[in-house]
């Protein structure tokens, strides 16, 4: 317990800058869950292609997830998207063994967590995992700064050393003069910074988010979106984030899975799934969406003519539509140059096409 | 008899019970093997519940021999420390002062060194009872009837063998009173562990809990009103089973009120019983007092 201690305590006091290179992804692989007394017996049955309404009505058995096979890039922030009862939440209790898959492998630096025998498991949540919960799950009988401590109790940190840790992160999510209060004393929005904050103290490689905003009003909700991309800029960790809600998803998600009746029905960054949607329930949810906030200004650049002058305004290819819009229209240039990150010419984008975009569904043409 | 029977055959009219003989030789031999049976540990029983004897009598003396003003400031002292609370303090004084002025000072005393213990062991006993039946479905299938049997059974069924068993004194009492005390504990304890939000449970192993960690950490804190629920109900029952308890020879208010219900001394009786409820009353504030100040966190309002 000791050695581990002195490792966690150096790791949080100086952050490794190369950090975000080594993080290692996650890979779920060839994963059905299916839940009843007998689960195994009907795999092969599943897997032949019996519907989760067959199941349940022939065999009593409910098919929680079939034939999920994703990879959560290190370092990445992975949304899960799926209305209620898609099998979102079951699927990120794998990642972190609170949900055994009947058959499949939750493959992590090597590991597959789902073998892992139960020491095993505990000193992989303790050290690699930190999650946040829907309702927040914080113990209304610790103050904030026992909440946020929680995890490094745990794992048997003494509290000389744990308390200047959980300070730390009650001050990065925006609590500071907050730590001795308890939970009940704060807001759904500060109980949620809370909940962040415990799971950040953990300094934890994954993070795991379960619809961790989802209870949170609007206004709340995207402040706590922009602390996180904030945190997620400097600390690169390998977060998985559920939701229900499309534009949270493409706001937070590096990748996006969206997943229903529990399969996987189309994986992809948040622009290749507006722009192409795999099938009609996807193009369902997509429609409106605004696209403004989600294709890159590299996404619709045209070539440059033969012999026309570039712009003179520059507009990196990343920013989102809305973004360079404003830009121009705060430049009053109609037209800018954009370029990679690299600073290496990718086109030019004129403002009549960029509306155009924004509001119209983009022709396959124009998408290149 | 015939007659009466709708005509019906003899076996569906009248039950068709074991005749005396074979009920009388029955109850024979089960008495006088089970009466043999304890003759022949007596030995070792004296020996096991010595200590415990010797416990309940030292205890008892040091209540009752004590000076009257130095129980009666420790007594408030403690419920001070567990109340915070000046009304519950003064009631209680005023409570015991009463007692006292009317005679049954060493009486109450004894009675209440004896449900002091009694509270303890049930606690002792029921608390990890509680545990172990919340954490497995199946202990909880049979923890539970034996429960249902413990409260439902009259009290004088089981302090028969109670008595066959260990003789006439303050040990059968203390048992006859922890049976029945005791379920309320158990019962309370797994309900409230049972009770604790899954999704907080669900956090604590997601960090890592061993289940010892969970248990301290997460279970039994949350579960501490419902306990403490329990602790209360405990100590209200031992002391309704004091008047019980003194039928196989435990001193104190309820000796008197047997006295009492045996002469017909109706204001003895009353005394005695409202000295009982006296002590029932502050024991049962201090205890919610304490009880709701341990939850003072869950006081909303935003800071």
């Amino acid at each position: 317990m000791d050695e581990m201690t002195s490792t966690m305590a150096q790791t949080a006091a100086a952050p490794d800058p190369d950090d975000e290179a080594e993080r290692a992804g996650i890979e779920i692989r060839d994963l059905y869950k299916i839940f009843g007394p007998d689960a195994k017996r009907h795999i092969a049955a599943v897997k032949a292609g019996m519907s989760k309404d067959d199941l349940n009505r022939k065999h009593r058995h409910v098919l929680g997830l079939q034939n999920i096979n994703l990879t959560m890039p290190g370092g990445k922030i992975t949304v899960i998207m799926g209305l209620s009862g898609s099998g979102k939440s079951t699927l990120i209790r794998h990642i972190n063994g609170l949900i055994e898959p009947t058959v499949g492998e939750v493959l992590y630096d090597g590991a597959d967590v789902c073998r892992m025998s139960p020491a095993e498991l505990r000193r992989f949540r303790r050290l690699k995992t930190a999650m946040v919960f829907q309702r927040f799950a914080l113990l209304p009988h610790r103050t904030v700064l026992e909440n946020v401590r929680y995890g490094l109790d745990i794992q048997g940190i003494a509290h000389a050393k744990s308390e200047p840790m959980a300070k730390h992160w009650i001050e990065r999510v925006g609590l500071k003069g907050f730590a001795r209060h308890y939970p009940a004393q704060l807001s759904g929005g500060m109980q949620q910074r809370v909940g962040l904050a415990r799971a950040l103290a953990n300094d934890a490689d994954i993070l795991l988010m379960d619809e961790a905003f989802s209870a949170l009003d609007p206004l709340i909700r995207m402040d706590m979106q922009a602390i996180l991309l904030e945190l997620q800029e400097e600390l690169h960790k390998t977060i998985v984030f559920i939701t229900h809600d499309l534009d949270e998803a493409l706001r937070l998600g590096d990748k996006i899975a969206i997943l229903r009746d529990g399969a996987l029905e189309q994986v992809g960054t948040g622009q290749d799934i507006v722009l192409g949607p795999a099938n009609d329930y996807v193009a369902s949810f997509v429609r409106d969406v605004n696209r403004g906030r989600v294709i890159r200004a590299a996404t619709i650049a045209r070539a440059r003519k033969p012999g026309e002058v570039l712009p003179e305004m520059t507009v990196q290819g990343y920013l989102v539509l809305e973004k360079v819009a404003r830009r121009m229209t705060n430049a009053g240039a109609t037209s800018a140059h954009v370029v990679g990150r690299s600073g290496k010419t990718l086109g030019v984008i004129d403002l009549p096409e960029l509306l155009g975009a924004i509001v119209t569904p983009v022709t396959a043409d124009s998408d290149s | 008899m015939a007659t009466t029977c709708w005509g019906l055959p003899e076996v569906i009219c009248t039950f068709p019970a074991i005749d005396t003989t074979t009920m009388r030789e029955m109850r024979r031999t089960i008495d006088t093997g089970f009466r043999g049976l304890v003759r022949e540990w007596s030995d070792v029983i004296d020996a096991t519940t010595a200590p415990l004897q010797s416990f309940l009598n030292m205890l008892e003396r040091s209540f009752v021999g004590a000076p009257w003003v130095v129980v009666l400031a420790v007594l408030l002292v403690v419920v001070w420390a567990a109340s915070r609370n000046w009304k519950t303090v003064l009631g209680a004084a005023l409570a015991m002062l009463a007692i006292g002025w009317v005679g049954l000072w060493a009486d109450t005393m004894v009675t209440l060194a004896m449900v002091t213990v009694c509270t303890i062991f049930a606690v002792a006993l029921g608390l990890p009872v509680g545990i172990v039946t919340a954490r497995s479905d199946r202990v909880q299938s049979v923890v539970n009837p034996v429960l249902d049997v413990m409260q439902t059974l009259p009290s004088f069924v089981y302090l028969i063998p109670v008595v066959v068993i260990f003789g006439i004194g303050k040990v059968p009492g203390m048992i006859a009173v922890v049976i029945y005390a005791v379920p309320p504990m158990i019962r309370l304890t797994n309900l409230g562990i049972r009770l604790v939000d899954p999704e907080v449970t669900e956090a604590a192993d997601a960090f890592g809990s061993s289940r010892t960690q969970k248990l301290v950490n997460v279970q039994l804190p949350l579960a501490l009103p419902t306990i403490m629920t329990g602790v209360n109900q405990t100590i209200m029952m031992s002391l309704a089973m004091v008047v019980v308890a003194s039928m196989v020879g435990v001193g104190g208010l309820g000796r008197n009120v047997l006295q009492a219900i045996n002469n017909q001394f109706f204001t003895i009786g009353f005394l005695n019983g409202f000295a009982l409820v006296a002590i029932a009353i502050i024991f049962d504030r201090t205890s919610q007092a304490f009880g709701k100040r341990l939850q003072k966190h869950r006081e909303a309002g935003h800071g």
